[in-house]
């Protein structure tokens, strides 16, 4: 099995001021308080990002596209990450290298 | 089974950028709320639907028929229908709601032009040319075609003399007031949410209004959008408290308020439901009526209810209370 890397993955979705991955200090608190109880998001999708892990990205396509945008982990975030126009932001790319949109 | 994700996507992606809309509306359905109101064509200040209590009816019967696509072996043909769709609108065929339905969300612009009216604020309609925002394709990742669809929305505004919008749910408010600057040059409308018009103009400290005109205890459910995108959290307790109904938060409230469900319900309509179940339960502990604000919380939390609880657009009460 090969592992899809892409070392340019950060730069690449860094075409917005917003997108700011890399603040994420991986504490949890966005993961605990998620909604959807979905456990593997925001912090892991961003250090997935942030390592160049584009298969572990596209891996979790349905979670990317789960998440409901509702900033409840933003509002709650310490870091000032901004977990929602991240998330928006992975879309944008899997539309684009995944779905061909 | 959800249908796949990207055909999904797709179809709604080409129905903005071929139709204006992710589920285009005939002009007679979009603008049916207008008839008997006398609004004049466009004009400095318009109220602007962005058409979504109307497109609500329409959405539940496209996602009802998702459902019952997933379930069957229809579904691996979505990619074809994606294909189809592009030369006939398919999906308007896939939903078709009732009279009564479409009247019941109708209500909502038509109680917010008499609320407005009663505030004595001056404003206009732009009938056929009051354009879906783009919300759902935006939270869908699909930025060029929303950039072009805003610089639609852009030239409609320039065409009419538009300089203020006011708005009525929170992804049309949030996408023409804090998206938009960021996706075209030289845009400069300033939009206000109606809830805040309407608390802006003294409707509750002037006393002109019915206050204690109403009574009783409501719950409030905050939309996310409103409440962590926009900050507005206060105004719809003022005006629903001076016209004398009790407001309650739920254990999620304000700008912790708990979200609906309603954004992924378009790609996963089981999660969604799951997620209003859980919120439902959070309301129903407080009151058994509540006070919404959103059309897509609106749908998701009745439907979640069933019959456990009532819920009511915050609209029918201020209009009630103000404006009857």
């Amino acid at each position: 099995m090969t592992a899809l890397a892409n070392p340019g993955l950060a730069a690449e979705l860094d075409r917005s001021a917003e997108f700011n991955a890399d603040a994420c200090m991986n504490c949890g608190v966005c993961s605990a308080i998620c909604p959807m109880g979905v456990e593997v998001q925001p912090r892991k999708l961003f250090r997935y990002v942030l390592l160049g892990m584009e298969d572990r990205v596209r891996a979790e396509t349905e979670t990317v596209f789960s998440c409901l945008l509702c900033k409840m982990c933003e509002e709650n975030c310490p870091s000032g990450v901004h977990i929602a126009e991240n998330v928006r932001t992975l879309r944008h790319h899997i539309d684009r290298t995944v779905f061909g949109l | 089974m959800p249908l796949p994700t990207g055909d999904v996507i797709g179809i709604l992606a080409d129905n903005l950028r071929l139709r204006k809309s992710v589920l285009p509306l005939s002009a007679r359905v979009a603008t049916k709320w207008t008839e008997g109101l006398g609004l004049p064509r466009g004009g400095e200040t318009v109220l602007y639907s962005g058409m979504m209590y109307q497109l609500i009816p329409y959405i539940e019967g496209l996602v009802k028929a998702e459902q019952r696509l997933g379930d069957s072996w229809l579904a691996g043909l979505t990619g074809l229908g994606r294909k189809v769709n592009r030369l006939i609108n398919i999906s308007a065929f896939m939903a078709r709601p009732s009279a009564a339905e479409r009247a019941r969300y109708d209500q909502v612009p038509i109680n917010v032009a008499h609320l407005l009216r009663t505030a004595g604020v001056e404003f206009g309609a732009l009938y056929e040319d009051d354009l879906y925002s783009g919300a759902l394709a935006y939270d869908l990742g699909v930025d060029e075609v929303v950039a072009d669809h805003a610089r639609r929305v852009q030239a409609v505004f320039r065409k009419h003399g538009v300089k203020k919008v006011i708005t009525i749910d929170p992804h049309t408010t949030t996408m023409l007031r804090s998206v938009y600057p960021k996706l075209l040059e030289g845009y400069d409308v300033e939009v206000r949410s109606y809830l805040e018009v309407l608390a802006e103009k003294g409707l509750v400290a002037s006393g002109d209004g019915a206050n204690d005109k109403l009574s009783g205890e409501v719950v409030m459910h905050d939309s996310c959008v409103f409440a962590r995108y926009e900050g507005l959290v206060d105004e719809p307790r003022e005006l629903l408290a001076a016209a004398g109904v009790t407001v309650r938060d739920p254990e999620n409230a304000r700008r912790q308020t708990w979200c609906c469900g309603g954004p992924i319900e378009s790609l996963y309509p089981a999660k969604a439901a799951a997620n209003a179940v859980k919120r439902v339960a959070q309301l129903r502990d407080v009151a058994p009526d509540c006070v919404t604000m959103c059309p897509m919380c609106y749908v998701n939390l009745s439907t979640a209810a069933g019959d456990t609880m009532r819920f009511t657009d915050i609209s029918q009460y201020l209009r009630e209370a103000y404006a009857s």
